[in-house]
């Protein structure tokens, strides 16, 4: 192909907007034709540590995720066990949290410490960093058909921000007094003052620090996603035609872009007040016994900025897994994805009303109660477009053709945990009902499974489905089906029981359970609740072991494995810089061609031409 | 044709790696066998701990909450179970097989419009009552309310009451030190208000408006029992009003457990004995209450008792003075 081809001046247009942002690195229009990847003349270092390949970026960001998701779960199983076995004495503790478990009994200090990593971690670094990071990246190019992300230098700048905020946030674990202890939310004055508890000193700040690297590489990724998607699709990928993968990545990005930066304001107010003697978040506090100085600021004022991005986060969480979700169902149910431009419509109208609904948080925090009524009424219409996409998803399936790997499982895993935790939300989000249960274990129920789960089993379809593209082999799919169903009867084990717990009136965040006798007949569901984490902690080693051992010795791939129609599959197994080795291939039609009558294959690549007879009856 | 194009054809043409027919089916399967046992799971969850959840409320503002409670929870589990079957059932009748076409669906206006339409007609008729409720509990009765202010402090909680004139003498932060632990000013309407620590006593049937006040961290003041919680917020007074309506007494008869305690709980994370931050409730009668507010002493004698103590404790101090 010759970037010069009058033929194709949308490619064109792409080329030179890559070999810009490529231009520094390798001096030469890769794309420039068939045989030229064989000169790449990458050294280690530019392949594997600073690439601005995306695809090898997506790996980066995976193979993080995938460490940090296994820190932050070891983390709940030690909580767990204090959950379930009070004061117990685990004597495997004391050698690795040190004076943390004297005795191997958990300290109270460090269990707070304990269930604010593991929140942190699971909710920035694994379900964003590691979800949008590794899916966009991998899957935006490779969908839309564009050679590599519209900066490739700012991608590479997003991971190893990514990377050194995660650096920065295990190290906090290890310092002296600890890392972060007040809560993933880390509402001030607790996270404020290090009177308060010993998490509010070096720990606190070093959360601050990591996330606002975090923050930086969240933005720096997103503003490339946008600018990708929106510039370098190949020709003939009108948006309507855009598989629902992208859509979603899309609008993550752009709640990303509009939602981080008030965290980063979040997050910069409390470094002042903390260090500079500010009082945005401060004011008539006695505590270490004196009255201190800070005066006239307002912890409500932390809320709302924290819960403006906190709550498109959720969504910022949950909207790439349901793409996934969505393609992934489509491709192995062999049908199209039922209501295409509802699904997208559901998708603009979650991300729109994510950004009015954050104080369904803070009903009873002061706030004025008008002011909650609001709330209520933008919080439950978020039912509507939840529930349609619900419904398209099991629409799909009715008289498919279900092909269930493992990431089809997965896939319809996580449509019954949207379905579970997404129902308990009316009652959430209902000010009246949140009197009584707010921040108890039903609120932990909710959000594990309609957020938690959901999106992880998301990351472990795309894992699944996408493995063959990011390392050109195939995941064991019988050591997929039993990751599955070890894991899925674990989370809802995990935390099924634990509505049950909240509606009794059981807080989060309980050290122990002990010091309250009305507890005594629920404390057995602890017990229960910890042997089920158990069981989902190890049928990960499954996981592990399956991803590592493939990515050397799994089957080799086809080009095409599980017969779809996204352009990803008309690149070659084998990665090169550029994805095509020709010419980016051309679109003519959705990506949803699944089964279409008339034709003998029961996909139809999105490269194909249409028809006469399909242009006939209004195809595009 | 090249060599890559036909070793790729080949490996398009391996079996191995798509999923067979019989795991099509066995999986199939196994969605039906999870969704029994998981939903005997739920029903057994419900049999074992469905009786301590929602413990009966003792608020007058209470059963409204659970009715609205139970309401919506009926219809969720009506949703979540028959789109469970319908999820299941898919799976069960449509696993793969080889050979079989799927019916090409793109859409149906008419199908989207049904399940768009009535999910927004069942909450529209929800937020209706849920913010009923919510104004009601919100925005109580013009009965005049006993004025209790809870005092949050890591971690304990101290109760004030506003006394005869039922007005809370006002309080400044600067002030805490010793024997001060509210941070009470100079200020005649505090000199009737009672404070104390352990326990807290109401009144069944009257009204209690709560004004909530913390001293360094947000703590929260929840009391499920009574189905109210508010936040304690440094810095701002926070409000919740209720009316008990089952003694103490009367619950303990009811659940057979002369041990029985309400109970005023934090429940905003506070620090490393935020899981012990706790205070007993007594709901009594108007007479038991009234003996029982004539013990306590008003702020007005512990000022005085102090004065005193402080006077005779000086005296050997004075002594020391002059010795030097």
């Amino acid at each position: 192909m010759s970037a010069m081809d009058p033929n194709n001046t949308h490619s064109e247009h792409e080329v030179q907007i890559l070999h810009s942002a490529h231009d520094h690195s390798h001096g030469h229009d890769h794309a420039h034709d068939h045989d030229e990847e064989h000169e790449h003349h990458d050294t280690f270092i530019t392949k594997y540590i600073f690439t601005q390949d995306h695809k090898m970026i997506a790996k980066q960001f995976l193979l993080t995720a995938v460490l940090m998701g296994v820190i932050a779960m070891l983390m709940s199983v030690v909580f767990r066990l204090q959950l379930a076995w009070p004061g117990k004495s685990f004597p495997i503790l004391e050698p690795i949290l040190g004076k943390w478990a004297p005795g191997g009994v958990l300290d109270p200090n460090f269990y707070l410490a304990l269930v604010t990593i593991h929140g942190t971690i699971m909710v920035f670094f694994v379900l964003t960093g590691g979800l949008s990071g590794t899916f966009s990246n991998l899957l935006i190019p490779l969908q839309i058909g564009a050679r590599d992300m519209a900066s490739g230098f700012l991608n590479m700048l997003s991971f190893w921000f990514f990377a050194a905020s995660s650096i920065v946030m295990l190290f906090s674990v290890t310092i002296e007094s600890g890392p972060a202890s007040g809560g993933w939310t880390i509402y001030p004055p607790l996270s404020a003052l290090e009177q308060a508890m010993p998490g509010s000193g070096l720990g606190m700040t070093l959360w601050l620090v990591s996330m606002s690297l975090f923050i930086v590489s969240s933005l720096l990724g997103s503003l490339n996603y946008i600018v990708t998607i929106i510039n370098l699709r190949t020709k003939g990928m009108s948006m309507t035609r855009l598989p629902l993968t992208i859509w979603a990545f899309l609008v993550t990005a752009m709640l990303g872009v509009l939602s981080f930066p008030v965290l980063f304001a979040a997050v910069l107010l409390l470094i002042f007040d903390r260090s500079f003697g500010t009082s945005f978040y401060l004011s008539d506090i006695y505590i270490g016994g004196q009255a201190l100085e800070h005066n006239g600021g307002s912890p409500i004022l932390y809320e709302h900025l924290f819960w403006f991005l906190g709550h498109p986060e959720v969504y910022i969480v949950l909207l790439p897994a349901l793409g996934i979700t969505s393609e992934v169902i489509a491709t192995n149910a062999r049908k199209p994805i039922f209501g295409y431009r509802a699904m997208i419509a559901s998708i603009l109208g979650i991300a729109f009303l994510s950004f009015i609904v954050w104080g369904h948080h803070m009903f009873i925090t002061g706030m004025n109660p008008f002011l909650g009524s609001v709330f209520v009424f933008t919080t439950l219409l978020i039912a509507i477009p939840s529930a349609v996409k619900a419904f398209n998803y099991i629409t799909t399936l009715w008289k498919g053709n279900l092909q269930f790997t493992p990431a089809m499982l997965f896939a319809i895993g996580l449509v019954s945990f949207f379905i579970t935790g997404g129902v308990t939300g009316l009652i959430l989000g209902d000010s009246a009902l949140d009197i009584n249960l707010h921040d108890t274990y039903f609120v932990v129920a909710h959000f594990h499974l309609v957020m938690g789960s959901a999106a992880i089993f998301g990351m472990f379809a795309g894992v699944y489905h996408w493995f063959p593209k990011m390392f050109g082999r195939l995941m064991n799919k019988k050591l997929g089906f039993a990751h599955f169903w070890l894991t899925f009867a674990g989370a809802y084990g995990v935390f099924f029981p634990m509505h049950f717990l909240g509606l009794a009136g059981v807080p989060r965040r309980y050290y122990t359970f002990t010091e309250f006798p009305i507890f005594n007949d629920l404390v057995d569901i602890n017990v229960l609740i910890t042997w089920f984490a158990i069981i989902s902690a190890v049928s990960q080693i499954i996981f592990l072991f399956n991803f590592f051992f493939s990515i050397f010795k799994g089957q080799r791939s086809s080009q095409n494995p599980w017969k779809s129609n996204t352009l990803e599959w008309t690149t070659p197994v084998e990665h090169i810089h550029g994805n095509w080795p020709g010419e980016i291939p051309e679109v003519h039609r959705w990506a949803y061609d699944y089964s279409k009558p008339d034709r003998e294959e029961d996909f139809v690549s999105q490269i194909t031409p249409l028809t006469e007879k399909e242009i006939a009856e209004g195809a595009h | 044709m090249s060599i890559a194009a036909l070793s790729a054809e080949l490996r398009n043409n391996r079996k191995d790696d798509v999923i067979t027919d019989a795991e099509n089916r066995s999986q199939g399967n196994m969605w039906v066998i999870f969704m029994i046992a998981f939903f005997a799971f739920c029903v057994w969850q419900l049999y074992a701990y469905g009786d301590k959840i929602l413990p009966e409320a003792a608020s007058a503002h209470g059963p409204a909450i659970d009715n609205l409670f139970y309401t919506t929870l009926a219809l969720i589990t009506v949703v979540f179970i028959l789109t469970h079957i319908v999820l299941v059932y898919q799976t069960y009748k449509h696993a793969g097989k080889n050979g079989k076409r799927a019916t090409y669906f793109a859409h149906s206006n008419k199908l989207e419009l049904i399940w768009t339409v009535i999910p927004a007609v069942v909450l529209t008729g929800l937020i209706a009552y849920g913010l009923t409720v919510w104004n009601d509990v919100i925005y109580p009765g013009d009965k005049q309310a006993s004025v209790i202010e809870l005092y949050s402090k890591q971690f304990d909680w101290t109760a004030r009451y506003a006394g005869k004139d039922n007005t809370l003498g006002r309080s400044d932060f600067r002030t805490i030190g010793e024997g001060n632990d509210l941070g009470l000013i100079e200020d005649s309407k505090s000199d009737d208000d009672v404070i104390v620590k352990g326990e807290f006593h109401l009144v069944k049937g009257e009204p209690v408006q709560f004004k909530f006040r913390s001293r360094d961290v947000i703590h929260s003041a929840f009391m499920p029992h009574f189905r109210a919680q508010m936040n304690c917020v440094p810095g701002m007074e926070t409000m919740f009003e209720f009316t008990p309506t089952i003694t103490t007494k009367e619950m303990r008869e009811k659940l057979n457990n002369p041990k029985f305690n309400y109970v005023l709980m934090c429940n905003k994370i506070c620090g490393a004995s935020h899981f012990n931050m706790q205070m007993d409730i007594i709901v009594e009668s108007k007479e038991e209450h009234n003996k029982w507010i004539a013990e306590q002493k008003t702020w007005a004698q512990t000022k005085a008792a102090a004065t005193q103590t402080a006077s005779i404790n000086e005296q050997p101090n004075t002594t020391a003075t002059s010795d030097k």
